[in-house]
């Protein structure tokens, strides 16, 4: 089991999800985030007042697969997220120790899906 | 470079206040001191200070209709393009009060030709406080023209709702000045004018069917055609961010239309009072016949529905709303929501054009079944200075209407392409992509409207 986190720009989730639609991963957390990479965010002006290299608006994504399909859904947040443009944002994959469904108390590989 | 154009845009500006203030002192002065010499106690006599009461009032209502409309948009478009629609409203408010002062009272109302109104009253040369007979015999001159200003300043501000998300600040400025000089201030001649071609022909329109709403209504079309589609449209609606906000800005443009349609009988009398009436009850019709529908098609009813049908009644009764009685208002407001709701969800996903808030679909479809309707339903009884309509026997006021209606269309569109045009081709209308993704709020004016951490 992985758990797959995703930063993407906020006008890429309606693709992303589109994408993970098809390769049939249906289950996703998401979160609005704020942060910066390499580009360093954006500049304010308050009554004069500037504030630079603010934070820019991402949304993060918590998806929880089986091995199995842990390459299908990194590809279809790939394909949704990539624009080419520097903030296209980053995927981690992180190994899950442990998953239970609450309702039913199920463990493992039969509780993430 | 940049910061240079600005500065010598600031200092024309400045320069042309400037002479015509010059031109206003000494030509001034004279007829002032004559009318002194005359019969001051005539002057103090002529004005009704219970009319002047009401216009100064109604004219404060028509302005806050203005910041009401902002948050009536603003709440209906992402959050990130919120500052940049409440921005845009109250920056037509300062632009069109200054344009009105220095010369669009001049072109609108001067008693110039049949197409405008000439540039005898630059700068207010000349309109006092003497009531001008022509326009409001017990009201100062001055009072006509401020009350006539606020609807100069929210006849643009219409437009917003159509370009929402996309449009380059500096090309909306200059495009909102040429169309106030160039299509409103003509149209509001004909219409309204001493001497205007639509007015001679017996059109009917008592507060701004024809030259508020039809006219924003089309032009506001024309650039949703061609500034073309928003970004990111393409999986799904881009969903209103905040709708209290867009119930507010409901409430405050009924409230604030009260001075706009019983403002516009121009005194404290009998008409403004059935002004007032019918304005209400088309609203109220409007918006109820509007959540009826969403409650019939989909399955409840909506708070933004009612909301767009209440504003869509505002705009029908406007061009009749001194010519007919509280009974045809119901089925003004009743008619109102069933067209615009079909020109909203039914004509606009045929024909594929992004009026992102529904300008064309609400106060341009609003505007014209308003302007044919005061044909059908305008009697006598309800105002004897008007005419009777088609169904009071008098089938030639109905043509009459439909000319002033096509006319508008018609000219507004072109007019409005020419200048759209003229822009496009210098500076650009459109924002870049990536600013668009970004949002107007950070990239026209470096700010954001809410927070996520402090």
């Amino acid at each position: 089991m992985k758990l797959i986190i995703a930063i993407i720009k906020p006008d890429r989730l309606e693709a992303v999800k589109q994408e993970l639609y098809k390769a049939d991963v249906n289950l996703i957390t998401v979160n609005e985030v704020l942060g910066h990479g390499r580009q360093m965010g954006v500049t304010e002006v308050y009554r004069g007042t500037k504030e630079m290299g603010n934070l820019l608006r991402k949304v993060r994504l918590e998806i929880a697969v089986n091995e199995n399909f842990v390459e299908p859904t990194i590809n279809a947040i790939i394909k949704g997220a990539q624009t080419g443009n520097i903030g296209d944002g980053k995927i981690f994959v992180l190994d899950l120790v442990e998953c239970i469904r609450i309702r039913t108390e199920e463990r493992g590989g039969v509780a993430i899906g | 470079m940049k910061r240079f154009k600005v500065l010598l845009i600031m200092l024309l500006f400045i320069g042309i206040a400037f002479a015509a203030f010059a031109q206003d002192t000494k030509t001034v002065e004279a007829p002032a001191a004559q009318a002194q010499s005359v019969a001051p106690v005539q002057v103090a006599q002529k004005i009704d200070t219970g009319d002047t009461a009401w216009i100064l009032v109604s004219s404060a209502l028509v302005l806050l209709m203005t910041p009401g409309l902002a948050f009536f948009y603003g709440g209906m478009v992402g959050r990130k393009n919120v500052l940049g629609v409440l921005m845009q409203s109250f920056t037509i408010l300062c632009v069109i009060s200054i344009q009105w002062v220095l010369f669009g009272y001049s072109l609108s109302f001067a008693p110039g030709n049949s197409f405008w109104g000439g540039l005898d009253w630059l700068g207010l040369k000349g309109v006092g406080f003497e009531p001008y007979k022509d326009y409001a015999s017990t009201i100062p001159h001055q009072l006509f023209m401020v009350f006539q200003m606020m609807f100069a300043i929210i006849t643009p501000a219409l437009m917003i709702g159509s370009f929402i998300g996309r449009m380059k600040f500096s090309a909306f400025l200059i495009f909102m000045v040429l169309w106030a000089t160039f299509v409103y201030d003509p149209i509001c001649h004909w219409v309204w004018g001493v001497g205007g071609w639509l007015k001679e022909l017996g059109a009917l329109d008592f507060a701004g069917g024809t030259v508020v709403h039809i006219n924003a209504g089309i032009a506001a079309l024309m650039i949703a055609i061609f500034i073309g589609k928003r970004k990111g449209g393409e999986h799904k609606a881009i969903l209103p961010h905040n709708l209290p906000f867009t119930i507010l800005g409901t409430a405050l443009l009924w409230f604030g239309w009260f001075g706009f349609n019983a403002g516009s009988s121009l005194g404290a009398n009998e008409l403004s009072v059935n002004a007032f009436v019918v304005t209400n009850t088309a609203a109220a019709a409007a918006g109820l016949t509007w959540a009826l529908i969403d409650w019939i098609f989909h399955e409840k009813p909506t708070m933004l529905g009612t909301a767009t049908g209440a504003v869509a009644g505002l705009v029908a009764i406007t061009p009749a709303a001194g010519f007919v009685s509280a009974l045809s208002a119901i089925i003004i407001g009743i008619f109102v929501s069933i067209f615009c709701y079909i020109a909203v969800s039914i004509i606009k996903p045929r024909f594929n054009y992004d009026d992102a808030l529904d300008v064309f679909g609400v106060h341009c479809i609003g505007g014209v079944w308003g302007a044919l309707a005061t044909g059908l339903f305008a009697s006598k009884s309800v105002n004897p200075a008007g005419a009777d309509g088609l169904f009071f026997g008098n089938p030639k006021q109905f043509l009459i209407q439909i000319i002033a209606t096509a006319v508008t269309l018609a000219y507004s569109f072109i007019v409005s392409f020419i200048i759209y045009k003229i822009i496009d081709v210098t500076i650009k209308v459109r924002v870049e992509e990536k600013e668009e993704i970004m949002g107007l709020d950070l990239t026209q004016h470096h700010e954001n409207a809410y927070t996520i951490i402090e």
